[in-house]
């Protein structure tokens, strides 16, 4: 570097609107939330859905067009992170929206569960915008710190207090690990930019041995915050150890940006080394799928069994990015859309079959909904369904795709595992159905719940059928934007 | 072997020495203390190598302020090492089996693939360069983001970590300074007016 005086080039601000937005209101949702008590909190949770509501119209706003990136290379705006940051939005509103009876019954709501939401939410859209390393890294960071302390948020459970200490560890742990891995491929590389790593791997080889040691590491890493097997041991103790609206809102988006992180870190940036990660991907694809399908079928707990279901789904979302091709991580995508709304949706459930110092968090608690209420048993048959994967529910065509883009691939013996796998996972969200339709309710009492969260949890549950009625729409979006 | 060098080996056996004894220090008070001679090593390393103003940095941030805050925790913490120290003796063949195992595939590593020579050598800047120019050149124009970011991250520490411990207890005394200071004489004193006691009455 010289002496001059180096020009300054001015960042391209527009191209960051909606996180400046989002990081803008949080902040007067942080001062503001210091001059309300308890009886206003609610303006605190009002304030948190409109800067949701704001943030998808500026990314509405500026949808389509080409890639651009700014920051000196740090930040990409592009279709895929467009419509990703669209659903972050969405899913973290219902999420928002389900919590507030729940916190406010248990004298739990406050503004810091809305205020680190929202911060989780940023660090989610730069993940997804990220085009250099250092900048997943941060996003992922930011992401992770508002989710340690959303979990120990209830200090006064034990569960949830050892949830948080075990989640902080871990994910310490695999950040350093994804931190080594970039560090070994900065060094090889000489580049932060994710393009330029991508383009220094395809022109100098695949075959040095520190590339892929730094693979390792990172793929390491992202296994980590998926929660794919043999890297899932944090999952059922802090699904199960959380409050159900922190499960809620760490089991939805986050899995969105975590897709986005795998196909911004593998797909945009180390593509040359496919063969690699490919291997790598596959074998823990299969054990996810093996163990969390086998396993949650033991499981008394809800919550529990949906953490080992949210395992076996992370193995499907793994076969469409190891199909590779924009068949393939279009089918990832369309997937880990519809599981981040199936999941919002069972949980939804169980926030509304639990009152004020009771927790529907057992299977027993789900025995003879039908006799109380027909209407939210049906709602629940088609979110298990719709997990299951049995048409016409959506969930069925998300396997679908990601099967036929697996065969096409000629992977025959990956797709039989996962049908095969998928099969034996049908007992378990099939078995929920049989304690709503055929046990008889041991608890008959109403379910009493506020206007809002009946109407969203029954749209929510329709939307897995008209989805499933209608699924060429997002799947076209999906593939558009990853043409 | 250059004067250089001898600096080098000088600061960084220092450097590791100091390392060892945090961890192996009985009282938590010295196990800081060898962190301050630690991070003061690591940074004299960093002024060989022209990175004055991390250097600069590590000394001014860590060792000022960082550690002192480690210092009053460590000291109000009370923490019971003996406790801390059980199981030593078992846990002592497999620790030392790892150490192993890490120690041959350091070996293999830096034997095989990893070696310096692969690695361009350092380039000697002139009197006049100033690393700390350099830094504030791409600080705030190429890592914006990544600086903005790291920023927000700092905020949500702050929220979190006040979140988890701030709560109030109905039976906390505190102060109120401002009533402090506008209480008047009338309000706390009384002047009791009574006869002198008379001898052995």
């Amino acid at each position: 570097m010289n002496n001059e005086m180096a020009v300054i080039e001015m960042p391209n601000l527009a191209l960051v609107m909606p996180e400046m937005f989002l990081l803008g209101m949080t902040c007067v949702l942080l001062v503001l939330d210091l001059f309300l008590n308890d009886r206003n909190r609610i303006i605190t949770y009002l304030l948190a859905q409109l800067t949701l509501f704001g943030a998808v119209v500026i990314t509405f706003s500026q949808m389509g067009g080409e890639a651009v990136t700014g920051f000196s290379g740090s930040f990409v705006r592009d279709s895929m992170g467009d419509i990703l940051k669209i659903f972050i939005y969405v899913v973290t509103a219902i999420v928002f929206l389900y919590s507030r009876q729940y916190l406010q019954l248990r004298n739990m709501f406050r503004g810091e569960y809305y205020a680190l939401g929202l911060f989780g939410v940023l660090g989610m859209m730069i993940m997804v915008s990220a085009h250099s390393f250092l900048t997943v890294y941060l996003g992922l960071e930011l992401l992770s710190l508002s989710l340690y302390s959303m979990v120990a948020l209830n200090r006064d459970s034990e569960a949830s207090t050892e949830a948080a200490m075990k989640y902080f560890v871990l994910g310490a742990m695999a950040s350093g690990m994804l931190l080594y891995g970039m560090s070994m491929i900065y060094g090889i590389t000489g580049s932060l930019d994710i393009k330029e790593v991508g383009s220094y791997i395809a022109n100098n080889g695949a075959n040095n041995i520190i590339l892929s040691f730094g693979l390792v590491f990172v793929v390491v890493g992202l296994a980590f915050k998926l929660g794919a097997v043999p890297f899932h041991m944090w999952v059922p103790d802090i699904y199960q150890g959380a409050q159900t609206p922190v499960t809620l809102y760490l089991g939805a988006a986050p899995k969105i940006a975590a897709f986005a992180m795998v196909m911004r870190l593998l797909v945009d940036g180390m593509e040359a080394l496919y063969v690699d990660w490919q291997q790598m991907l596959t074998i823990m694809a299969v054990l996810s799928l093996a163990l969390g399908n086998v396993v949650a079928i033991a499981q008394t707990n809800i919550k529990r069994m949906l953490a080992y279901s949210t395992i076996s789904h992370v193995g499907f979302l793994l076969l469409g990015i190891i199909a590779a091709g924009p068949d393939g991580y279009s089918a990832s995508m369309f997937y880990v859309l519809i599981y981040a709304l199936m999941s919002t949706g069972a949980f939804g459930m169980i926030i509304l079959l639990s009152r004020a110092g009771f927790e529907a968090d057992t299977l027993d608690d789900f025995k003879g909904l039908n006799e109380r209420s027909k209407w939210y048993a049906f709602i629940m048959l088609l979110i298990m369904f719709s997990m299951a994967g049995v048409p016409p529910t959506v969930g069925f065509f998300a396997k679908l795709w990601v099967l036929e883009a697996v065969l096409n691939v000629d992977m025959v013996w990956l797709a039989a595992v996962a049908v095969l796998f998928s099969v034996i996972g049908a007992y378990y969200y099939i078995r929920i159905v049989k304690l709503m339709y055929f046990d008889k309710a041991e608890d008959n009492s109403v379910i009493v719940a506020d206007v809002d969260l009946k109407v969203v949890v029954s749209a929510n549950g329709i939307l897995m059928l008209v989805l499933g009625l209608f699924p060429g729409m997002l799947m076209a979006v999906c593939q558009q934007v990853l043409a | 072997m250059t004067f250089e060098k001898i600096i080098f080996y000088l600061f960084a056996t220092i450097l590791v020495l100091a390392a060892v004894r945090v961890i192996t220090s009985r009282n938590p008070v010295h196990s800081a203390l060898f962190l301050v001679l630690a991070f003061f090593s690591s940074s004299a390393l960093w002024i060989l190598i022209e990175a004055e103003f991390l250097a600069i940095t590590l000394v001014l941030v860590y060792v000022g302020a960082v550690m002192v805050l480690f210092l009053f925790v460590v000291m109000m913490l009370n923490i019971n090492v003996d406790v801390m120290r059980e199981g030593f003796i078992k846990y002592l063949p497999i620790g030392v089996a790892v150490a192993i195992i890490s120690a041959i595939e350091m070996g293999i590593v830096i034997t095989g693939n990893f070696s310096g020579d692969k690695s361009p050598a350092l380039v000697r800047k002139g009197a006049d360069y100033s690393n700390t120019e350099a830094i504030g050149q791409v600080l705030y124009t190429e890592y914006l983001f990544a600086f903005e970011v790291a920023a927000v991250l700092l905020l949500v520490a702050i929220v979190a970590a006040i979140s988890l411990t701030m709560r109030k207890r109905p039976n906390t005394r505190s102060q109120n300074p401002s009533s402090q200071v506008i209480v008047k004489k009338e309000d706390r004193l009384r002047v009791v007016k009574m006869d002198a006691e008379g001898k052995g009455s």
